[in-house]
């Protein structure tokens, strides 16, 4: 492989990467506070992306102010699944709030069939995302220096608000211990919708960067990058937004590499990811960045 | 300040308070003792909204709290320090005290605060940003102590605030609790160790499998021939 195809995948595989650590971060922040697998993450992601398409089909918004919109929607829908499928289960045992995600991420995706329908939808790309320029021999599509930068911003928003407010060290110690969060006078209901409307919005900002990349929508496109991400929050560690960052990155770069360099395996490129998942939980159960 | 009527509660299937009465009045030491599994945290726990009442009435500040949430509870001034520390490990020093003021936005007030615990707990000043899981037991249980005073409690509950420490960190503890009285907070105060109990209360209810079977002051219940025979192990 020549070094200018090499640098080309390296740019798809770092601008994936920051994807997946955007969509992770919504897997790792509902376990780190509720101890519960999201599946409904990829199918707010799809919706994200079809909120988009109808603001400006429907609603004729230019695409900046629809973008905008849909990740306000996704945010909103993030917060009603929290209020509707876990919050009444949430002194149910776990595997109740388990089935109702199950459940939940198929009723998206049967509603998006019914009313968006099951066709792909082409997505609407600025010029400068479809564009590709060329360094040199290296070949790179507008999306990827797009891509990671707006990832960084919004991970940097998100660590300044996990780290730096009060509302981010009540995640932290809701992350730790119910009871005594609230015996420090934290609202478990507000801080529990926060935490999924922070993750439903990065799940949103990560549905239009990929439906940048990938300009075709429909019902079932969350599946994959759905569980690619989750995948991501596993090997950094379910629960740490460090670990999801990396694993993100980690598994996005990882993607691309694989087919980059085994050609043969690209058809099994997700099966590949596990395999590196199962290793990680090998060495280190807790995943990368995981505590205990 | 907190008076507590009839109250019965229900815990995993099991009537742990059945119909229990008490006060506590302003600026008073008031301690519950007894065996384990008497339903002294669970009281504890029920005021605080962490487990609801089957039946009964909480009056706090003259206002009826039975039904109110946790967070609410605490924004007015009644604040339980959990039995078991219950620091939060994953934190530093400095933010289990942030946490503590949590409720309150007055942040001048907060730092004298804060000045105020770490000269009460010199230790805790030099640990400010180690993280809650590398502090020794006794220095847990002081940081958990502290984390409560940062929220400048009306009536401060402590469920077991002795438990596990050795006997020159007990003294301490015991000592700091009175300070904390001295300064005008009302103390509810759980308490397996009797005998330290009784000598810092003014008044003391004894529960047995959630009833009160006895009450008075501290010095008369030191004298009860009851108490001392189950409780003082004479």
């Amino acid at each position: 492989m020549s070094l200018n195809i090499f640098l080309q995948n390296l740019s798809n595989g770092i601008s994936l990467g920051c994807l997946f650590a955007l969509v992770a971060i919504g897997y790792t922040m509902v376990y780190g506070v509720l101890r519960l697998i999201n599946f409904a993450h990829g199918d707010i992601f799809m919706m994200a992306a079809f909120f988009v398409f109808y603001a400006m089909t429907i609603f004729s918004l230019p695409w900046g102010i629809a973008c905008l919109v849909a990740i306000i929607l996704a945010m909103v829908l993030g917060r009603t699944i929290e209020r509707v499928a876990y919050k009444p289960l949430r002194n149910a045992p776990r595997i109740s709030s388990l089935c109702s995600a199950i459940g939940m991420s198929f009723l998206l995706e049967n509603f998006a069939i019914v009313v968006f329908g099951g066709r792909p939808k082409s997505f609407y790309r600025p010029e400068f995302f479809a564009k590709t320029f060329v360094l040199g021999e290296v070949r790179v599509p507008g999306v990827n220096f797009v891509t990671p930068i707006v990832s960084i911003v919004f991970l940097l928003i998100l660590s300044y608000i996990v780290y730096r407010t009060k509302t981010g060290l009540a995640m932290r110690a809701i992350s730790k211990d119910f009871d005594t969060a609230m015996l420090m006078g934290i609202n478990l209901d507000r801080t529990i919708s926060f935490t999924f409307m922070i993750g439903s919005g990065l799940a949103a900002v990560g549905a239009i960067l990929w439906a940048l990349r990938y300009p075709q929508i429909w019902p079932f496109m969350g599946v994959f990058p759905g569980w690619r991400a989750f995948t991501a929050a596993i090997i950094g560690g379910i629960g740490s937004i460090r670990g999801a960052m990396v694993g993100g990155f980690l598994v996005g770069l990882l993607t691309i590499m694989i087919v980059a360099f085994l050609p043969e395996l690209a058809g099994y490129k997700d099966a590949f990811i596990f395999v590196i998942l199962i290793f990680v939980l090998l060495f280190k159960p807790e995943g990368l960045f995981g505590e205990e | 300040m907190l008076k507590v009527e009839n109250l019965n509660v229900y815990y995993g299937g099991i009537h742990a308070l059945k119909g229990i009465s008490f006060d506590v009045s302003k600026g008073k030491i008031i301690t519950l003792i007894g065996a384990n599994g008497a339903g002294k945290s669970t009281t504890l726990r029920t005021i605080c909204s962490l487990v609801r009442a089957k039946e009964g009435k909480i009056i706090f500040k003259d206002k009826d709290i039975t039904n109110i949430s946790t967070d609410q509870i605490v924004k007015m001034g009644a604040v339980l320090i959990p039995e078991g520390r219950r620091i939060f490990p994953n934190l530093t020093v400095q933010e289990n005290l942030d946490l503590g003021a949590f409720v309150r936005e007055d942040k001048e007030e907060i730092i004298k605060d804060q000045e105020w615990v770490c000269k009460l707990f010199p230790r805790l000043k030099e640990r400010l940003w180690q993280k809650g899981a590398t502090l020794s037991g006794g220095e847990q249980q002081m940081l958990a102590v502290a984390r409560g005073l940062m929220s400048r409690p009306k009536l401060l509950m402590l469920d077991e605030p002795s438990l596990g420490l050795a006997p020159l960190l007990v003294k301490e503890i015991f000592e700091i609790i009175q300070r904390i009285h001295q300064e005008g907070i009302t103390i509810l105060l759980i308490e397996q160790n009797a005998f330290a109990a009784l000598k810092i209360a003014d008044y003391a209810y004894v529960l047995e499998t959630g009833r009160i079977v006895l009450q008075g002051t501290g010095e008369e219940l030191l004298r009860n021939e009851e108490v001392r025979k189950a409780y003082l192990g004479e």
